[in-house]
């Protein structure tokens, strides 16, 4: 019966690892191929310059700016979103004042719950929409008319956040912390009601308050949860493509001013289309890959622990 | 619980997931040799010549038209087809209007069964070399040499605005009629000038003293659409280009760095930097879009925009119906080469005839009626635009207060009409110089600055190539 296994598997298997090769692999490798010419995107004649692009790469400054960038929000928006969302999990399912009934969430949870995922299921287009109004640069944008009105602020020296060297980043930062906190709310309260609550009992019991519950109980239960959260966060910000090309002033897919919110996928993308460097893009998206691929590896096995049964 | 196994599949999963996000750089190649593939074309419908018809159309043969229904919408062409039915009573034109001009006509390509004729434009146009390099596209050089509707002693080609042949022409043949006329400029509201008694400044001199004046008036002089720079490059390179003339004109074209640290180029910069340090800017112009900025302006909270002719159809809902809107040209500098009058002007918005179409006497035909007097005063009228017809519009016709305003300027430039085309051969100078003009805007870098800089990426853009 054994060796009838095999033909069986592979049976099932071919067409979607068929798919997968066609589709996802084919296209690594032939993007890997024209990063090695000087293809310009719109012809079918290129040359093969060897390593040239990857070396050039090194010395652009503007690649490096865009990889400092990447690299900090790398550091920052996981942690962020993380803290805040675990904050507001907790808060939602056990940080409410225990009465008799023992361990429950705060009063109105399961409405604050929907209404943190509200940012979710906006689309990035409508999203770009509604932030262009809250960071418009005069008084009528939301955030400097507030300011106006609270006499933070002169109306004739409006704060000009997209277009602003030191507060473009910080603006991208927080409007992808907002997009991505109410979705790891749901996940960390998911796992958080799968921690059964006679533990929290115990605690309560034993007289923990809500700190103390939330650093031995909480978070060592999900720990499996926050090492998921932590890889794909990282991943997000390794994009920030829609982010950076629709909010930040710029010619072609934003990034300004002066390359100040500047991201590798942008980057990229006007070399590709709009400088016509498609093979120097192309480059630029293998190493990309890489640098995507050794932040999944480091988060995995940094965040690697001995799991809790339960 | 099943710890173990969701563990390593939930590993695997995310591997996969870091991988897509990397990038998936599909390459266009397919698309097109896809156009190449073509060619088993049909029977090409013919007709007899004459005075009356003389590109030979089939009285008889269907008409195809597909436009690209953007900015000018769709009603002028419905125009054109009606000029075409009353030429041509017996032929039957069937209209088509897209966004996604590639994605209706590249089957049809294919196929070998294009339409007639394709307002081939918008994000989705079909990249015309590559058309013209497959053999897609009709030679239109006959179309050039037929009368024109409106002097049967004229030839089309001489009713032109100059520049549209060398902008048709692609691969040394004309194959594109880019037929909308396009003018860059400033532009205010003569409803706000005769409220307060203002008059169109002639010089920068007058312009930064009427600057002085409007701000009295708590209304800021100038507002530019900020988080697009090129807006603001035009008003700084027609400086430059009207103070030193044809010959700064073409040492820009062919990317001359030396340019950047002469007279033109010094007087421009530092002219624009004058309505930074006068604070004559409305507060946050340079975190506006185009939409804010423009509309901002429409609500007279601004006197001065630069922008090209299509502002007018673009605000025509945020335009109060007093308005009045007003192009002029770019200030004079002391000692500009060019004439006051002269502008920035171009023609866009590409028509082309495929080869394979089998009514393509047909689309030139339709191409010709677009040519003529009434075609061009058809679109003034409906898209608030002009076309490549010179003095194509009867000065009896009434058209927007905007679009007229074009028409007297473009009378008055004459000849002197320049047409820069450095963005197009070095895009990246062109998001080099938007950056260091967005700097210089928001007052982080001075004009010396702006110079040194934008010397810098024109010599870097001329070891590049690109």
């Amino acid at each position: 019966m054994r060796h009838h296994k095999y033909p069986f598997i592979i049976g099932f298997l071919i067409a979607p690892v068929g798919l997968y090769a066609l589709l996802m692999l084919w296209p690594y490798l032939q993007t890997f191929g024209y990063s090695l010419t000087d293809w310009n995107g719109e012809s079918t004649v290129m040359h093969v310059i060897g390593l040239k692009n990857y070396s050039t790469l090194f010395s652009d400054s503007v690649f490096q700016q865009a990889l400092v960038h990447n690299l900090l929000l790398l550091l920052l928006l996981p942690v962020i979103t993380i803290v805040l969302a675990l904050f507001f999990a907790f808060m939602l399912n056990v940080g409410g004042r225990g009465g008799t009934g023992g361990v429950q969430g705060v009063r109105g949870s399961s409405a604050y719950r929907v209404i943190f995922f509200f940012p979710q299921l906006l689309s990035i287009a409508i999203l770009t929409v509604m932030f262009e109004a809250v960071f418009r640069s005069d008084a009528s944008g939301l955030l400097n008319g507030i300011l106006v009105k609270l006499g933070l602020e002169d109306s004739q020296h409006p704060v000009e956040w997209l277009s602003d060297p030191n507060t473009v980043l910080w603006c991208i930062l927080a409007v992808t912390v907002w997009w991505w906190v109410g979705f790891y709310l749901v996940y960390f309260s998911a796992a958080m009601q799968a921690i059964p609550k006679d533990i929290y009992e115990a605690a309560l019991l034993d007289g923990a308050g809500r700190v103390h519950t939330f650093l031995r109980i909480t978070l060592p239960l999900l720990w499996d949860s926050l090492q998921t959260a932590w890889v794909y966060l990282a991943i997000v910000a390794m994009d920030f493509f829609a982010q950076v090309s629709t909010l930040t002033p710029g010619v072609a897919y934003g990034g300004g001013p002066n390359y100040h919110s500047e991201v590798l996928s942008t980057y990229l993308m006007r070399n590709f289309l709009y400088y016509g460097k498609s093979g120097y893009a192309c480059a630029m998206g293998v190493v990309i890959l890489f640098l995507t691929l050794v932040v999944s590896l480091v988060a995995l096995r940094s965040t690697r622990r001995v799991r809790i049964e339960f | 619980m099943g710890s173990t196994i969701e563990q390593t599949f939930g590993r695997r999963d995310l591997i996969k997931r870091a991988a897509l996000l990397g990038i998936t750089a599909v390459p266009t190649t397919g698309l097109l040799s896809g156009c190449a593939a073509s060619g088993g074309a049909g029977q090409q419908a013919t007709g007899a010549k004459s005075a009356a018809n003389p590109l030979g159309v089939a009285e008889i043969a269907p008409l195809d038209v597909v436009i690209f229904n953007g900015g000018f919408g769709d009603a002028y062409a419905k125009q054109f087809e009606t000029m075409y039915v009353k030429e041509f009573p017996q032929a039957k034109v069937s209209h088509t209007s897209t966004q996604n001009i590639t994605g209706l006509l590249q089957p049809r390509l294919n196929a070998g069964d294009p339409p007639d004729v394709v307002d081939n434009s918008g994000n989705q146009q079909i990249k015309t070399d590559i058309l013209q390099k497959a053999g897609q596209l009709t030679d239109l050089t006959p179309l050039l040499d037929t009368p024109s509707i409106d002097d049967p002693n004229k030839k089309i080609r001489d009713t032109l605005m100059p520049g549209t042949i060398e902008l048709g022409t692609v691969g040394g043949q004309f194959v594109l009629l880019q037929y909308v006329y396009t003018v860059f400029g400033l532009w205010y509201s003569g409803k706000l000038f005769k409220q307060h008694g203002w008059s169109e400044p002639k010089t920068w001199t007058d312009f930064l003293s009427l600057g002085g004046e409007i701000k009295k008036r708590g209304i800021a002089p100038f507002v530019h659409q900020g988080k697009y720079p090129y807006y603001i490059n035009i008003a700084i390179v027609d400086l430059a280009v009207k103070n030193g003339g044809t010959d700064f004109l073409s040492r820009l074209d062919r990317m001359d760095p030396t340019i950047w640290e002469e007279g033109p180029a010094k007087n421009a910069i530092e002219a624009i930097y004058e309505i930074v340090s006068n604070n004559y800017l409305l507060p946050g112009t340079n975190g506006m879009t185009h939409i804010e900025a423009q509309t901002a302006w429409n609500e007279y909270k601004a006197a001065f925009i630069p922008c090209g002719a299509w502002l007018e159809n673009e605000q025509l809902k945020a335009t109060p119906s007093d308005f009045e809107m007003t192009f002029m040209p770019m200030p004079s500098l002391p000692g500009d080469k060019m004439p006051h009058q002269a502008i920035r002007g171009g023609a866009n918005e590409p028509y082309i005839v495929p080869k394979s179409a089998r009514n393509a006497r047909g689309g030139m035909a339709f191409m010709r009626i677009m040519l003529s007097k009434a075609g061009a005063t058809a679109f003034a009228q409906t898209a608030n635009s002009l076309t490549v017809v010179k003095d194509g519009i009867s000065p009896d016709v009434k058209l927007r207060p905007g679009t007229q305003s074009t028409v007297t300027a473009l009378k008055a430039a004459g000849n002197s009409v320049f047409n820069p085309t450095y963005m197009y051969d070095y895009s990246a100078f062109d998001v080099d110089m938007g950056n260091s003009s967005a700097e210089l805007m928001a007052n982080r870098i001075k004009p010396a600055e702006w110079l040194s800089q934008v010397k810098a990426a024109a010599v870097k853009a001329q070891k590049g190539g690109s």
